[in-house]
């Protein structure tokens, strides 16, 4: 990817290099080991919905956008578009809420996992979710959120913007950084000359 | 019963009486007619005098979706409204983007059929299974996107909507059905026999899902077609990045590209109202239409000069066309202006540029009087442009409301009707038959009067090295072709765009895996042959003959006077003859019993 060369070398941890080591290891040794995100960008996103339809008929074999775990706004009024989906918080209010367990933040995958035999259906994880990203499915009753399709998401797949992508947790920062380096570099240089940003 | 793909259901409204039942769609036609287009024309084969007139009661519209629509297949969220045109009387079928088509199958219904005429305006909200007529009163005479805005706050904000503005209300024959806001069913002006309806919209909202016969085989064919597009130029580059315009520049250079009435072909100045100056002066973002990957459509405002801060979706290629080369005016901002009017006042944007294009000539010749219209009429003055195409969204003079009737009338009532740049009454797109053959037999021959959408010949003589653009020979061939191809994937919900990359395999593996229907690309050909000729059936039964399938005398006699195709006339008649064999037709343009029984639709003739 685009931010894997502005380092030059690729990062520890990257796509199994650091198989061989021990899980827990791994883990304690490495930080974040090859966790992967979903990295939304709504600039990008041309309000196709493309994701909902990806998404529920990976998860039900059915295209239904209410199955969807992930969701697009579109905001008629000037024409914008903001995807929505879980973002695996690290302090997943829906699993505090949880009276049951159901919902259980992953240390191995970073992800917030649903135990679907565990839940109870009293929605309070639906109301605590500060996104929206915790649904009712179409009939109203189940509970459902992302898993990231369990490390390969459909939604990717079909987003040809790339408004969607999956990358590894420490390579959108590092992304992240360079872009906001790189527009810095050019305040930077203007300070450098005396003017004054 | 069917496996997937089709909802199953059609929905009627009888606006008469104000009732709404359901019926099952039938798997017969569903197999012959795949759905949109064709099953829409079906539907009015059966139930509508094709002599009636077009704005009466008896009319009807279907509004329909394809088995595609809801699904993954790339750019698949076409709806097709189907009815006899206002503008020509013909058979009439236009076709939009946006996101109602996905949301009528969540409702449960594969097409709506709307009959009868409401004794005062109303809008219908179909809400999972159930069918409101509401009061329409305060929202007649808004705009397009307002209406919108208020019929979803009425009902749900996640509700799609299908609208007409002001235009079709005042029933203008050029006015379209406009949906999700800004995505218009521009042509044939089917706006105004909505109107004649009363029927301001629909709003409607589902929650069921869109299932597919064969899960495997429907994955496939969407991996291998989506993988086909982002591989192709024009489908992943061209139209993304430039959104259709991308296409000023290219058809200029072959001087192709009608200019100030078709008076000539090329346009100097064409680069200013391009995709690529578009892109640099009005893009904010792009915009897909449901599942596609090709997102060309343009979200766009107005950065400085008279129309600054004004903003909405567009314009197309035909658009900065029609408001710009054809009327001579390069001013960009004018041009996006005049589409974004086009958009609110619910106006076909090609035949309201090229009518006021005839309505310029018609002026700088003298045939309309000087005190008929209230402002000159110049070509090349952008702010005269833009008014025109106020006044005719407005209707609120004479001026207006002539305009508001398309170019044929307006050269009619001055005594000039070979000035209106059309066929079957309706005014040609943005392409000069003169510098390019085939597309001259697909004005002359499209069922639904001048089209470029239904036997897209460019991509064949232009954007694709193959057929010469200035020979006739293989015209002929390519445009039945091509006819036939358009009809049958209009059929299906999918975006024409697709074509760019797709070959008639690769659509037919799509609807086989959605319907678990045996089409191949035989057959996926052979529907769009027998929908091709139904629609035939309806013109000559409403009176068309072979002496409609012409072009206006400006294209057969003038030479071009300059530019890459200077000298060149359009020889018609070169290809229509051998067109006409190729369809298994007369000469007299009838279809043959031997075909239509091949088609296996005898009993319609």
């Amino acid at each position: 990817m685009a931010y894997s060369s502005s380092y030059g070398v690729k990062p520890i941890g990257h796509k199994g290099k650091l198989l061989y080591l021990p899980h827990l290891e791994r883990e304690s040794n490495q930080g974040g080991g090859g966790m992967r995100v979903l990295v939304l960008e709504p600039a990008k996103c041309t309000g196709c919905r493309a994701c909902m339809d990806a998404c529920s008929f990976e998860k039900t074999g059915v295209f239904n956008p209410l199955d969807a775990r992930i969701n697009v706004t579109t905001f008629h009024e000037d024409l914008t578009f903001v995807p929505s989906v879980c973002t695996q918080c690290e302090i997943p209010y829906c699993a505090q809420v949880c009276p049951t367990g159901t919902l259980v933040k992953n240390a191995e995958t970073g992800r917030v996992d649903f135990l679907r035999e565990k839940c109870i259906g009293c929605k309070q994880c639906v109301l605590a979710c500060p996104w929206g990203s915790i649904k009712l499915n179409h009939l109203g009753k189940e509970i459902i959120k992302c898993d990231h399709c369990n490390g390969d998401p459909a939604c990717v797949k079909v987003c040809s913007p790339k408004a969607l992508t999956y990358v590894e947790v420490e390579d959108m920062v590092a992304s992240k950084q360079a872009g906001v380096a790189g527009a810095y570099r050019k305040i930077a240089e203007e300070m450098s000359r005396g003017v004054n940003p | 019963m069917m496996d997937g793909g089709y909802q199953g259901k059609i929905l009627r409204v009888n606006l008469t009486d104000q009732t709404a039942r359901e019926e099952p769609l039938r798997e017969d036609w569903a197999r012959e007619f795949i759905g949109g287009r064709g099953y829409g024309t079906r539907i009015l084969m059966e139930e509508v005098d094709p002599r009636v007139d077009p704005l009466a009661p008896e009319n009807k519209v279907v509004i329909a979706t394809g088995p595609l629509d809801g699904t993954t297949a790339p750019s698949s969220g076409r709806v097709m409204v189907i009815t006899k045109g206002a503008l020509n009387g013909a058979i009439a079928s236009s076709n939009a983007g946006g996101y109602f088509g996905p949301m009528l199958k969540r409702a449960g219904y594969d097409l709506i059929i709307i009959e009868g005429k409401s004794p005062a305006p109303v809008y219908l909200w179909i809400n999972k299974g159930t069918v409101e007529f509401r009061d329409a009163s305060h929202l007649w005479g808004k705009l397009v996107p307002e209406s919108d805005q208020l019929m979803r706050e009425e009902t749900h904000l996640q509700a799609e909507t299908m609208v007409i503005g002001p235009a079709g209300e005042k029933l203008s024959r050029i006015s379209g059905v406009m949906f999700s806001g800004h995505r218009a069913s521009g042509r044939t002006g089917v706006g105004a026999v909505v109107g004649s309806k009363n029927l301001k919209g629909i709003a409607v909202r589902g929650t069921l899902g869109v299932t597919v016969a064969d899960h495997d085989a429907f994955l496939e064919a969407v991996r291998s077609t989506s993988s086909i597009l982002a591989g192709n130029p024009v489908a992943s580059g061209g139209l993304p990045t430039y959104g259709s315009a991308v296409l000023v520049n290219i058809i200029n250079s072959t001087g192709s590209l009608p200019v100030r009435n078709a008076q000539e072909a090329f346009f100097p100045e064409a680069n200013n109202i391009s995709g690529e100056s578009l892109r640099d002066h009005n893009l904010v973002r792009n915009e897909g239409c449901a599942d596609c990957p090709l997102a060309c459509g343009r979200v766009t405002e107005i950065r400085e000069g008279t129309y600054k801060g004004e903003h909405g979706g567009g314009p197309e290629y035909e658009s900065v066309w029609s408001f710009g080369a054809m009327c001579g005016v390069s001013d960009l901002d004018a041009v996006v202006m005049a589409n974004f009017l086009c958009d609110r006042f619910g106006l076909d944007t090609i035949s309201a540029g090229s009518t006021v294009a005839c309505a310029m000539e018609l002026y700088e010749r003298g045939y309309m009087p000087k005190d008929d219209a209230p402002f000159p009429l110049r070509f090349g003055d952008a702010e005269a442009m833009v008014e025109c195409v106020r006044a005719m969204g407005e209707q609120k003079d004479d001026f207006g409301r002539l305009l508001a009737q398309g170019s044929y009338r307006v050269g009619e009532h001055y005594g000039h009707p070979e000035l209106s740049m059309t066929a079957k009454k309706q005014e040609f797109p943005a392409y000069d038959p003169r510098g390019i053959k085939g597309i001259g037999l697909e004005y002359a021959t499209s069922n639904r009067g001048a089209c470029h959408v239904r036997g897209y010949s460019i991509a064949a003589e232009v954007l694709a090295p193959g057929l010469d653009r200035l020979v006739y020979e293989g015209k002929a061939q390519v445009t039945k072709f091509l006819q036939d191809l358009t009809a049958a994937l209009d059929s299906a919900g999918i975006c024409l765009f697709t074509t760019f990359g797709l070959q008639a395999a690769d659509l037919a593996q799509l609807v086989a895996g959605a319907t678990g229907f045996p089409i191949d690309e035989k057959e996926f050909l052979t529907i769009g042959e027998r929908i091709w000729n139904m629609e035939k059936l309806f013109n000559l039964k409403a009176g068309f003959t072979a002496k409609d399938d012409t072009l206006p005398p400006r294209i057969l006699h003038d030479p071009i006077p300059a530019g890459p195709s200077k000298g060149e006339v359009e020889e018609l008649d070169k290809m229509l003859g051998e067109y006409y064999t190729l369809r298994g037709w007369g000469t007299d343009s009838v279809p043959t019993k031997a075909r239509l029984t091949d088609l296996g639709i005898a009993e319609l003739a």
